[in-house]
């Protein structure tokens, strides 16, 4: 990528230019610019409504959610073509707001899908389950929504991803743990793999490296959290622009 | 090769160790064909099998406060590959007999074949009965599979039974269970089933709740691929004050494949309650794209959730 005074800049581990999306006539995405660097928390913060899961789901190449227009990139490798689990195997992932539930297949099964050499008992452990209790559970409905939100986080964190995208990973998590939710977070920065955090919460934002506002299927401003948690606040914060 | 050794071959096939059948603390009836090859009875449980004209018939019986420790072994096969076996065999646990049954029918050879069960089984006060069956067929799939079962659940008796067909392709399957439970009873019935390729298979399940606080519970997990065509009905008629009755049907759809459901309940005391819950169609989409987010591919998310709902 060329600067205009003609420096050459390094393109962003995760590369996202003028992303469009139109569902059933609507214009969810308008032209979308995005960069989350190698290593990095980008909270992308927006209300309800604002474009935040489309975006995850084009990202990841979900059914149903095709980008009308735009580029997305990751480690340099055009992603429109890609199938899901070939942009898996290419580093990333995505945990879902809203996690599957999977009849009769274990946690020790789900957390090991992905064979990284982490161990699914540590993995637990991190996101703040008995291990005794949980690894041979079947990851379904007798599971509360907090356990099951843990769990994504813990498969996440099992697959060592060089990109996770986490959609509201702190939904269903109680305040008291919210703490160590972003501790996890940061373990998967601190693995070396960067992090697309989409939250409506300021408090998860603010846990961030840096920050964007999605308003309307734009980015409107990219900073440091606190002044894009202040961008977000005035613009209306979670209920949408007042 | 004698007939037991036969039997001996085809009883791994369905995950149940030969050496069952020399153990002389656990009762087994072994058939092929016709032929009654051995009966073997523990003090407690009478197990009785003759051949009469074209039909086996046979009893078993658990004797009153008998709790039987090992799994008693029906194994079932064919002689040929266009047999017909029919067999007619009567269940008694009296009361306060606890026991459990293990029905192996391995048919890897079979050819326009048949296997007609029916079963009447009657649980004594407070008596235990598991009962689990399973099947393991060849790929011909030209067979007619025909277990029916009458069960009558008596006061305070629980009634569990797992019926499972996952291996081979069958033909035409039909299950037909009818089940009526007594006051504080409880039946539990799961069938798990694999049709594949031409597979006609047809589930029906029946539990009337007749006694006052008696529980039924109808639970199928049908996976139908190829051109093969199931239809589940799970039949819950709750009659008994406080009765209480709950239908679950899950049935994914591969492929040319059909399937259908039909929960049918009644309610016939204003004090009595059934719910049901069916979900037909092919692998949920959400699920898959889980999966594959964990860098599955299309086929290995849909062979693990699919083995998922078949455990």
């Amino acid at each position: 990528m060329q600067r205009h005074d003609g420096a050459v800049m390094a393109e962003a581990f995760l590369h996202v230019r003028d992303l469009a999306c139109v569902i059933n006539g609507r214009h969810v995405l308008r032209g979308l610019d995005l960069d989350v660097r190698e290593g990095e928390i980008h909270a992308l913060i927006g209300a309800n409504g604002s474009g935040k899961s489309t975006l995850a789901f084009i990202l990841m190449g979900c059914d149903g959610y095709a980008a009308t227009a735009g580029v997305t990139r990751f480690k340099g490798t055009d992603l429109a073509p890609l199938a899901i689990h070939e942009r898996a195997r290419l580093g990333m992932t995505l945990a879902w707001q809203q996690p599957a539930q999977f009849e009769g297949i274990t946690v020790r099964e789900y957390l090991g899908l992905r064979r990284s050499g982490v161990d699914p008992a540590w993995a637990l452990a991190q996101v703040g389950l008995d291990p005794g209790r949980c690894l041979d559970r079947s990851v379904d409905r007798t599971l509360s929504g907090g356990e099951r939100q843990r769990i994504e986080l813990a498969s996440v964190l099992a697959m060592k991803p060089d990109l996770a995208i986490l959609d509201e990973p702190t939904a269903g998590i109680d305040l008291l743990s919210m703490a160590q939710i972003l501790a996890i977070i940061r373990a998967l920065r601190d693995g070396g793999g960067a992090v697309l955090l989409i939250t409506h919460q300021e408090e998860v934002a603010l846990a961030a490296d840096r920050a964007s506002v999605l308003d309307d299927g734009r980015i409107r401003h990219t900073g440091p959290p606190q002044d894009t948690v202040a961008h977000f606040l005035a613009r209306g914060g979670e209920h949408g622009v007042a | 090769m004698a007939l037991l050794d036969v039997a001996r071959n085809a009883l791994p096939l369905v995950g149940v160790d030969p050496a069952v059948l020399n153990d002389a603390d656990v009762a087994h009836a072994v058939v092929l064909g016709h032929n009654v090859v051995s009966v073997h009875g523990v003090p407690g449980v009478e197990v009785a099998l003759r051949r009469n004209g074209q039909l086996l018939e046979g009893s078993v019986t658990v004797a009153p406060g008998v709790e039987v420790a090992r799994p008693i072994h029906l194994c079932f096969g064919l002689e040929g590959p266009r047999d017909v076996q029919e067999v007619r065999v009567d269940f008694q646990l009296g009361q306060g007999a606890r026991a459990r049954v293990t029905s192996c029918c391995a048919f890897p050879g079979a050819r326009d074949a048949r296997h007609l069960m029916h079963a009447t089984l009657v649980l004594g006060t407070d008596a235990v009965l598991t009962y689990n069956e399973h099947h393991h067929h060849g790929m011909h799939g030209a067979m007619i599979v025909a277990p029916h079962a009458s069960v009558r659940v008596g006061t305070g008796a629980r009634f569990f039974s797992n019926f499972a067909l996952l291996a081979g392709a069958a033909g035409k399957l039909e299950i037909d269970y009818d089940v009526a439970v007594g006051d504080d009873g409880l039946a539990e019935l799961s069938a798990r089933v694999v049709a594949r390729q031409a597979d006609e298979v047809t589930l029906k399940e029946a539990v009337r709740l007749v006694g006052v606080r008696s529980r039924g519970l109808i639970r199928s997990r049908v996976v139908v691929q190829d051109d093969a065509h199931a239809e589940v009905v799970g039949i819950t008629e709750a009659a008994g004050r406080l009765a209480r009755g709950h239908v679950d049907c899950r049935e994914i759809v591969l492929g040319r494949a059909r399937a259908g459901a039909t929960p049918v309940v009644r309610v016939l005391h204003p004090e009595a309650k059934v719910t049901h819950e069916a979900a037909i169609g092919s692998v949920d989409r959400k699920e898959l794209e889980t999966l594959m987010a964990r860098g599955l591919s299309p086929e290995q998310a849909i062979e693990l959730v699919v083995s998922g709902i078949l455990r």
